[in-house]
């Protein structure tokens, strides 16, 4: 087996920590979708609202804990870790890049009064 | 070491099969690879999404006008708490699966299922309150009328706040409509469920009451819905409403577009299915705990693996609260 149980050092520690990182963050993150601060939802990055921009990263954020501290990532070999990350990460980039194009064209067409919807 | 592990009896030979050239078990490399396919599968919804949302990018429902129930409150609008209190309640199952995942490490029988136990009830609580929330989106509060071009019409009061349908509808006691049933018909058919009022009776209503104004769907600069003006509301209304839309299912939604109900529904209800069958493995491996199973195996290593679906589940969760809630 890969594991012995000799070599497996607690790290319960670690658990709580990244527990509360992740806690804090979830509240970060509401406290932001209450109040959603004027100047946040003002700016636009890259044709979104610096607000969003704000939930996704702390959102991939998160999900870079849970997957380093919860699933163990970070104790896999560097084969299997980019095995997993890099295609995962790769297809799903170029999917959403593929999709949300494709949505904005036909949004500019809806808007452009080639077809009435507002009716 | 006995384990209950497949071995070949070849493991010493390269090409033997019991190589391991990720130092990761079978098992453990079996549920990577279901857990990267069904990431893939969880993308493809949510992409999907995304491309709908920018499709309709100024007309899209807002989520805090949408989910804004909390359980005892009832009235109150109270957007945001419920669901971030689901997603704590899953993270911390998480937190109790990692801690069990750590105990079995140790061959503590009993810390696994002490945590085991707490991850379940985890689990169970969160399909509960995801049955809770699908409740309230599926039997609406205000209600609205429907366009002929499937635009969604909403009530307000001069100070902003909705108003529901039954406070704004005057009956019409004459009315001769009833629903009509499969066994009044002169051949088996029947129609589908008739709305409380009639788009007659809320228009007689709205017109009576100066106080009401129409919200639309179409998002200003701000990012806030549209409000019409009283002389624009009574235009609408007389010229475009056709339907009255209590709630929402797959076809009609209360809340803007169907198409805004489809993702809930497919999503959430995706992802609660999942968490349902986390629950369901979780379960018999609890009970394979309780036997003893591992301690005999002298090995928890069916622990870990479940708890990699079990993360998983969570993380997904992540995005859709995401995607949904938040954005």
């Amino acid at each position: 087996m890969a594991h012995d149980t000799a070599h497996h050092e607690s790290n319960i520690g670690r658990i709580w920590k990244v527990f509360f990182l992740l806690s804090v963050i979830t509240i970060v993150e509401v406290i932001l979708g209450i109040i959603k601060p004027a100047f946040l939802i003002e700016t636009t990055v890259i044709s979104m609202k610096l607000l969003n921009w704000i939930f996704i990263i702390l959102t991939i954020w998160k999900a870079y804990y849970i997957t380093w501290a919860f699933m163990h990532m970070e104790g896999e070999t560097k084969g299997l870790r980019r095995s997993v990350v890099w295609t995962a990460i790769f297809l799903i980039c170029y999917l959403i890049f593929i999709l949300l194009t494709e949505g904005d064209y036909i949004y500019e067409v809806f808007k452009g009064g080639y077809k009435a919807w507002d009716f | 070491m006995e384990t209950a592990v497949t071995k070949t009896g070849t493991e010493d030979k390269i090409w033997g099969g019991g190589n391991e050239p990720l130092k990761v078990s079978y098992g453990k490399m079996m549920m990577w690879f279901f857990i990267v396919s069904d990431a893939l599968t969880f993308s493809g919804f949510l992409a999907a999404y995304g491309f709908s949302r920018f499709k309709f990018i100024d007309s899209w429902p807002i989520a805090d006008q949408v989910f804004n129930h909390f359980p005892f409150l009832h009235g109150v609008d109270a957007p945001m708490y419920y669901v971030a209190l689901m997603t704590f309640i899953l993270i911390f199952s998480s937190v109790t699966m990692v801690l069990a995942v750590d105990a079995g490490h140790h061959m503590k029988q009993k810390k696994v299922i002490l945590y085991m136990f707490l991850t379940i009830i985890g689990g169970a609580i969160f399909v509960g309150s995801q049955a809770w929330e699908w409740k309230n989106f599926i039997k609406g509060e205000y209600g609205a009328v429907e366009t002929k071009g499937g635009q969604i019409l909403q009530f307000l009061d001069t100070d902003g706040h909705r108003v529901a349908l039954k406070d704004i509808a005057i009956v019409d006691s004459h009315k001769d409509r009833t629903q009509h049933e499969r066994k009044n018909g002169i051949w088996f058919d029947k129609e589908a469920a008739l709305p409380t009022y009639t788009v007659e009776e809320i228009r007689a209503g709205f017109a009576k009451n100066k106080d009401l104004l129409i919200r639309t769907q179409l998002l200003t600069e701000k990012g806030e819905k549209t409000i019409l003006s009283r002389e624009e509301s009574l235009r609408r209304l007389k010229a475009d409403a056709i339907g009255v839309v209590e709630g929402a299912n797959l076809i009609h939604n209360e809340y803007g577009t169907p198409l805004f109900a489809n993702f809930f529904f497919f999503i959430t209800g995706f992802h609660g299915f999942h968490v349902l069958s986390g629950v369901i493995i979780n379960i018999i491996i609890f009970i394979n705990v309780i036997l003893g199973t591992y301690e005999r195996r002298k090995n928890y290593e069916m622990v870990e693996k479940v708890g990699l679906y079990w993360h998983f589940v969570d993380l997904v969760w992540v995005f859709v609260f995401t995607f949904f809630y938040l954005v």
